[in-house]
């Protein structure tokens, strides 16, 4: 038999020098995984400036912070991650290592896998131990949602995937929950990067980025014109949440590419979807159908987004919009408040 | 500029259905097409070529029939494609798919730019293209929604990132992997399809690419698919009609919001 088992992995995700909180979601997954193994749960967490901020990691959920502090690392630099993170899991051997499907997520870990060998598993939706084999069991969707796949990494180690963000609540921040902080150092070699980050333009849209908002109220071709996608903005602004959209918007250039939710945009788990003159066509609802709550508004009594709809209204979206704008009370949210 | 481009062909999603007892898809008899991200992919190498001149090889991975989606590349403007096919290939998971991809692009030439799409629409896991871009040494440029400049011997990207667009420069030869923003494909046009249709497209097997059999297929594959679900979305929701109680409606869609604490409490109630 082995000796004690490897322990369970997360990669904090950092953007503008700050932990970002779907850092949280996945310790809650790792958490649950570690607890089920009997290990130890470990955050990695690479930046600049960033030594300060492993408190919160340990207040929810790591036993162990690894953290890697470097100016080098002030961005998201492709090979000067990886080299790092290669020589971090040659030491310490995890067990299983997770990341957020997050841009950088998806980055990281399909050039990462590479170098250690082991397989990756995309999107996952659901991660579990199995009892028998103690090993990973990793449910994801595929072919638009169609399908949900049950995938393992049997043989070799680390078990790795990427994880949807919003697929788990973060756990309740513990004050007073004690873990080990571990400083490490990149070396020269590691740290050196062929990349360079020349600029970073913000998009002005109202809240957060679609994938991490709690609340989407999006729109599609039934919303008729772009004057009325202000509409929706303002209904978002209101309710603290973001603008999505579905391809026939997208390609109307009434929302910019960034909103597009489906098969060919983005996968969103909001807590609340408002889907506002949208079909519901399959490749739309490939990227929306997990959302805890969808409300749906559409002329047609039969469109197929009333089949996933916890309410719906068939009617005219120009006329009920405005009444909820109406009955919401404006709190001067500018919108996607962070959680 | 030697550019390849990674093409997949994918069942067209409108039919895609699924053998309940063997868990797989099932490929006969459902119409392909090729992965429409990747339609951006060969788009860009179109334009670069455009721009700049040089030679684009189209490269696929996939059963004999993929030819088509080949074909279809070339159609829109490259100039060859090659085929890797062989029984050894089925099971492949991403891992070893990008193994068998990079070795073929290596039999194929030398690239300074190799194009892929984000993700292709059966498997959606955008895994593949960085991952040839890692065994190919090259640099790996994902979420693509520009290419600024190309200079010497590196080339200016432009990423499309949760909240905004970041540029940044790579050394090349690099591996991109293109989103839908970065540009619309054209239609192939007739004279395209001739070409297509007079173009040669060699077969690489597994044994001209000189990998392992234990690195191939479901051997050389480190993840196992375990179970195959179909999952049930349809909610049974309540479903108002603005016809017959306006009022009751927009007040469900409310009290929901409400409900759900989408809705910040003001004063002491807002209705
Ligand atoms: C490979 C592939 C990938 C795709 N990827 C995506 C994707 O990522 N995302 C995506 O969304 N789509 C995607 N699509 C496109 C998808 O098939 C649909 O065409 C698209 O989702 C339809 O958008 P829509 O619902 O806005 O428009 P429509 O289907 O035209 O629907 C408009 C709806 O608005 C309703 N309506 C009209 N007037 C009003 C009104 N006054 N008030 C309320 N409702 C009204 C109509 O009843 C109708 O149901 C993809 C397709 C393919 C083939
Ligand atoms: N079998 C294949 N043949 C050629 N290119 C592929 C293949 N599989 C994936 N790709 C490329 O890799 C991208 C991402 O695919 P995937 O990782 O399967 O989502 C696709 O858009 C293609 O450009």
């Amino acid at each position: 038999m082995s000796a004690e088992r490897g322990e369970v992995w997360t990669l904090a995700e950092v953007r503008d020098g700050v932990i970002h909180p779907v850092s949280w979601e996945l310790l809650a997954w790792g958490r649950k995984l570690a607890d089920k193994l009997g290990s130890r749960l470990a955050s990695v967490v690479l930046g600049s400036g960033i030594a300060n901020q492993t408190d919160g990691l340990v207040r929810h959920g790591a036993d162990v912070v690894y953290v890697v502090d470097e100016p080098e690392l002030a961005t998201y630099r492709p090979d000067a991650y990886n080299a790092v993170l290669v020589s971090l899991a040659k030491e310490y051997k995890p067990e299983i290592f997770i990341a957020s499907a997050t841009t950088t997520g998806r980055t990281v870990m399909p050039v990462l896998y590479v170098d250690l060998e082991t397989g990756l598993t995309a999107d996952c939706t659901g991660l579990d131990i199995d009892p028998e084999t103690k090993l990973l069991l990793q449910t994801r969707p595929a072919i638009g949602g169609n399908v949900m796949a049950d995938i393992r990494t049997p043989n070799t180690k680390p078990q790795m995937c990427t994880v949807r963000p919003r697929s788990k609540k973060p756990l309740a921040p513990d004050a007073g929950r004690k873990g080990e902080v571990i400083a490490k150092r990149g070396s020269p070699a590691d740290l050196a990067s062929v990349y360079q980050r020349l600029s970073f333009e913000r998009e002005k849209a109202v809240g957060l980025p679609i994938q991490d908002a709690e609340i989407i109220v999006a729109g599609g071709k039934g919303m008729k014109n772009p004057k009325n996608f202000a509409m929706l903005e303002e209904l978002a602004r209101r309710l603290g949440g973001s603008v999505g959209a579905s391809r026939q918007a997208v390609d109307l250039s009434w929302a910019p590419y960034s909103a597009q939710v489906g098969l060919s945009g983005k996968s969103v788990t909001p807590r609340i979807y408002i889907a506002c003159g949208i079909s519901g066509a399959v490749q739309h609802l490939a990227g929306m159908s997990a959302s805890d709550t969808v409300i749906a508004i559409n002329t047609d009594p039969d469109a197929p987004i009333f089949r996933v709809a916890d309410v719906g209204i068939v009617g005219d979206a120009m006329e009920i919009v405005p009444k909820l704008i109406e009955m919401c009370p404006d709190c001067g949210r500018k919108g996607g408040q962070a959680r | 500029m030697r550019m390849a481009v990674l093409v997949k062909q994918v069942p067209a999603t409108e039919n895609i259905r699924i053998d309940e007892t063997t868990g797989t898809m099932i490929r006969e008899g459902v119409e392909a097409e090729l992965n429409p991200l990747d339609l951006h992919a060969v788009e860009e190498a179109v334009r670069l070529k455009e721009r700049l001149g040089g030679e684009i090889t189209v490269i696929s991975m996939g059963p004999p029939t993929a030819r088509r989606a080949v074909a279809s590349a070339i159609a829109m403007g490259c100039d060859r494609g090659c085929l890797i096919s062989d029984r050894k290939f089925a099971g492949s998971d991403t891992l070893a798919t990008a193994l068998t991809l990079a070795e073929g692009i290596r039999k194929c030439g030398e690239f300074d730019v190799i194009l892929a799409g984000e993700r292709a629409t059966d498997g959606e896991t955008g895994q593949v293209g960085p991952a040839v871009g890692r065994y190919l040494g090259a640099s790996v440029v994902t979420y693509v929604s520009k290419v600024a400049s190309v200079e010497e011997s590196r080339i200016v990207l432009e990423r499309a990132v949760e909240g905004g667009h970041e540029t940044i420069s790579a050394p090349l030869p690099a591996l991109l992997c293109v989103v839908k923003e970065i540009n619309t494909p054209r239609l192939c046009t007739l004279s395209g399809k001739m070409r297509a249709r007079r173009t040669e497209i060699p077969l690489l097997d597994a044994a001209s690419l000189g990998i392992p059999d234990s690195k191939l297929g479901l051997n050389g594959s480190p993840t196992k698919v375990v179970r195959v679900m179909y999952p049930q979305i349809t909610r049974n929701g309540k479903i108002f009609s603005m016809a017959d109680d306006p009022d009751g409606a927009v007040r469900a869609v409310f009290d929901l919001l409400r409900e759900r604490g989408a809705i910040e409490e003001v004063a002491s109630d807002v209705r």
